[in-house]
C-alpha cells in the first residue's frame, strides 16, 4: 500500500478542498444564500479522502446527509454541487435534490442520504450488480454511528456477508448522532467491534489520519475484489460544527472541541508532509490558490445559473 | 388460447423475461428450491441456479435495498416480499429510496426494479397477512401500481413491469392464484394506465379491482336479472389511472360504483370518486357510492372474515341505491 508523493499531494489537495468548500457554504448559509440545511463535513475530511482514494471511478459509494466531502472525494463537480445547494437549475440534481441528495451516478456516487441507516441495502445492491456481472467493482457504504444502530445497517452487513458482497462499510463515527453522544446511544466503546457479528473484519482507525484511512480502506477493498467480502472500517473522528448549520451545540463543551481541533486532520497531514519534504510553503500556496479559483468558479456558476421554472416540478418522477 | 392459472402465468412471465434478458433476477424469501410460499416461482431456482433466483434473509429492508442499489446499477431485479404486510419495515428503502432516487438525482437515475407481493384477505390468515395496501403505494409519487385480477393481465402486467424504468409495486391477491384463464404461451404485454371493460352496461359504472372485479362481475349477473345493466371496469393499474376510461363510462351510464377490498377511509376508492366528482360531476344522478372493507384490521375467525370482505350483496345494494 505505498503512496508516492503525487497520490499523497492529491489526498492532500483534496482534503484542502473539502475544507475551503466547507467554509464556503457555511459562509453562505449564514447570509441566507442556501435553502433548507446543511449539515458540513468540517474536522472528518480524512475519512472521506483516504477511502475515496482507494477507489476507482467505476466503484459505487452510498454517502449521508453529511455528504459533500464524499461527492468531491469520490470526484464531484464543484460547480455543480455549489449550484444544487443554491437550488440552481444547473446543479446536480436541477435543484430538485438539494445538500442532503447529491447524486452522480456516473461517477458511482448514488447519493447522498437524508435517511441515516439509508444507505447500507443500497450499496449491496449496487456491490451485487458488481458480483452479478463479474467485475471487480466495489461498494462503499458510508455511514456514521447514529446508523450503525439502525436495523437497515444491521440488515445489510449481514446480508453482505452472507452473500461475500463486494462492500466497505466505512463508519464515521464522529462522536455524536446530533445531540446525542455515543456513550449514551451504545455499550459498545467501538462499533467495529459489531463485524465480529457478520464474521467479516471489523478495524478501529484513527479517522483523523488520512493515511491511516487510506491503508485500511486498501486492505478491505482488495478483500472485497477478491470476492473474500464485506469489511468494517471505524473511523474515529470528530464533528467541528454543530449537526447542521445554526446548531447551537449545547450539548458538549467547548475544551472537547478544543481538543480535537489540535487533532485537526488536515493540519497534521500538512504537517506531516512538510516534515517529509513532499509538500513545501510555495507547493501549499499554489494549492490553495487553485483551489480557491476552482472555488471561485463554482460559486460564480452557482450564483450566475437560473433557478429553475416552476413547470420543472413535474419533470423526472417517472423514466 | 391455453390455460392457466393466475399463478401460472406470473410464474412464466419471469421465466420467460428471465430467458430473454439476462439482466432480470429475483430475490426474496423462500423464492428458491422452496418456490415461494405460495409456489409462484417454482422451477425457477432449477432453470436460472442460484445465481438468477437468490433466496434472501428474512429482512425485508435488506431486499427491497439490495433491489434499489442493483437497478440504480443497471439490473433489472424482481423481488418479493412474501406478504404485502411485511412492507412495513421496508418502507423506507422503497418510499424514499427507489420511488424519490430519480427525482431526487434530477432525472440521473433509472430505478427498473419490480416488487411483487401478495395481498387480500380470505384464507384465515389475520390482521398481518391479510390487508389490501394498495393505497399506501399508490400514494408515493415515483412508484408505479399494478392490481392484476385475470391470469392474462396477471402475465401481461409483469412483463410491462419487468420492461419498466421505474419501481413497480405488483400486488397479486392470493386468493386469485388458483384462478384459471387463457394466457397464451409466447410473450406479451399489458400496457400500464388502460383501464379494461370487463362487461359492457348503461345504467351505472361499478370500478373494481383484482378479485372484486369477479365480484363485481357476479354482482352485475345479479342486477341484469333485475333489467340494470352495470358496467365494470378493471383499471389494472392504479399508478398510472385510467381516469379516462372511467370518466367516458359515468358519463355514459351518468353513475359510479367503486368497489375495492381495503378499507374503505382513505381507500383508492375515494381517489377514484374524487376524480369523477371533479371531472364529470354533471353526468351523475346522485351521489357515487363505495364498497369497500370496514375501518377495522382483518380479522381472523371465518366469519368475522367474511363480514370484513366486501361482497356480491354488497354490491348489489350499492348499486340499488343510486339506481332503485
Amino acid at each position: 500500500m505505498s503512496l508516492n508523493e503525487e497520490k499523497l499531494l492529491q489526498m492532500y489537495t483534496t482534503m484542502v478542498k473539502i475544507r475551503e468548500f466547507e467554509s464556503k457554504v457555511q459562509e453562505f448559509f449564514a447570509a441566507g444564500k442556501i435553502p433548507g440545511f446543511v449539515h458540513l463535513y468540517i474536522g472528518e475530511e480524512a475519512v472521506a479522502t483516504g477511502t475515496c482514494a482507494v477507489l476507482r471511478p467505476a466503484d459505487y459509494i452510498t454517502s449521508t446527509h453529511r455528504g459533500h466531502g464524499h461527492l468531491i472525494a469520490k470526484g464531484g463537480d464543484l460547480k455543480k454541487m455549489m449550484a444544487e445547494l443554491f437550488g440552481k437549475k444547473t446543479g446536480y440534481c436541477k435543484g430538485k435534490g438539494g445538500s442532503m441528495h447529491i447524486a452522480d451516478v456516473d461517477l458511482g456516487i448514488l447519493g447522498a442520504n437524508g435517511i441515516v441507516g439509508g444507505g447500507g441495502p443500497i450499496a449491496n445492491g449496487a456491490a451485487l450488480a458488481a458480483q452479478y456481472r463479474g467485475t471487480d467493482q466495489v461498494a462503499v457504504c458510508f455511514f456514521g454511528d447514529g446508523a450503525s444502530n439502525q436495523g437497515t445497517t444491521q440488515e445489510a452487513m449481514n446480508l453482505a456477508s452472507a452473500w461475500k458482497l463486494p462492500v466497505v462499510f466505512v463508519n464515521e463515527n464522529n462522536g455524536y448522532g446530533i445531540s446525542c453522544p455515543t456513550c449514551k446511544s451504545m455499550a459498545v466503546a467501538d462499533i467495529a467491534d459489531r463485524a465480529a457479528a457478520y464474521d467479516m473484519p471489523g478495524v478501529v482507525v484513527d479517522g483523523n489520519d488520512v493515511v491511516a484511512v487510506y491503508e485500511a480502506v486498501a486492505e478491505a477493498v482488495d478483500r472485497a475484489r477478491k470476492g473474500n467480502g464485506p469489511s468494517l472500517i471505524e473511523c474515529k473522528t470528530y464533528r467541528w460544527c454543530g449537526h447542521f448549520e445554526g446548531d447551537a451545540c449545547t450539548y458538549r463543551d467547548e475544551e472537547e472541541l478544543r481538543t480535537w481541533k489540535a487533532k485537526d486532520p488536515l493540519a497534521r497531514f500538512r504537517e506531516k508532509l512538510m516534515d517529509q519534504g513532499i509538500l513545501t510553503e510555495d507547493r501549499d500556496r499554489k494549492i490553495r490558490e487553485t483551489i480557491a479559483q476552482e472555488l471561485q468558479e463554482a460559486v460564480r456558476f452557482a450564483e450566475e445559473s437560473p433557478l429553475p421554472a416552476p413547470e420543472e416540478v413535474l419533470e423526472d418522477v417517472y423514466a | 388460447m391455453p390455460t392457466k392459472t393466475y399463478l401460472q402465468a406470473i410464474n412464466e412471465a419471469l421465466r420467460q423475461e428471465m430467458e430473454r434478458d439476462s439482466n432480470v433476477f429475483i430475490m426474496g424469501e423462500d423464492v428458491g428450491p422452496f418456490g415461494g410460499c405460495f409456489g409462484v416461482t417454482k422451477g425457477l431456482y432449477e432453470q436460472f441456479g442460484e445465481k438468477r433466483v437468490k433466496d434472501t434473509p428474512i429482512t425485508e429492508s435488506a431486499i427491497i435495498g439490495a433491489a434499489t442499489g442493483a437497478a440504480a446499477a443497471g439490473l433489472r431485479p424482481v423481488c418479493e416480499i412474501m406478504f404485502v404486510d411485511f412492507i412495513g419495515v421496508a418502507l423506507d428503502q422503497l418510499f424514499n429510496q427507489a420511488a424519490k432516487m430519480r427525482y431526487m438525482f434530477g432525472g440521473k437515475a433509472k430505478i427498473p426494479m419490480v416488487l411483487r407481493t401478495p395481498q387480500g384477505a380470505g384464507i384465515g390468515a389475520a390482521a398481518q397477512h391479510s390487508q389490501s395496501l394498495e393505497a399506501w403505494f399508490a400514494h408515493v409519487p415515483g412508484l408505479k401500481v399494478a392490481m392484476p385480477a385475470t391470469p392474462y393481465d396477471a402475465k401481461g402486467l409483469l412483463v410491462t413491469a419487468i420492461r419498466d424504468d421505474n419501481p413497480v409495486v405488483f400486488l397479486e391477491h392470493k386468493l386469485l392464484y388458483g384462478l384459471e384463464g387463457e394466457v397464451p404461451d409466447e410473450l406479451y404485454s399489458v400496457p400500464f394506465g388502460k383501464a379494461e371493460v370487463r362487461r359492457s352496461g348503461k345504467d351505472v359504472t361499478v370500478v373494481a379491482t383484482a378479485k372484486m372485479v369477479h365480484t363485481a362481475l357476479e354482482a352485475a349477473e345479479v342486477l341484469a336479472k333485475d333489467g340494470i345493466s352495470a358496467e365494470v371496469i378493471d383499471p389494472r393499474t392504479l399508478v398510472p389511472f385510467d381516469t379516462a376510461t372511467v370518466v367516458e363510462s359515468v358519463k355514459k351510464t351518468h353513475g359510479l360504483v367503486v368497489v375495492h377490498e381495503a378499507v374503505k377511509h382513505a381507500g383508492f376508492g375515494a381517489e377514484i370518486a374524487a376524480q369523477v366528482a371533479e371531472m364529470a360531476f354533471d353526468y351523475l344522478d346522485g351521489p357515487i357510492v363505495r364498497v369497500a372493507a370496514p375501518f377495522t384490521p382483518v380479522p381472523f375467525s371465518p366469519p368475522l372474515e367474511q363480514a370484513f370482505l366486501p361482497d356480491v350483496n354488497d354490491i348489489v345494494a350499492a348499486v340499488r341505491k343510486i339506481r332503485g
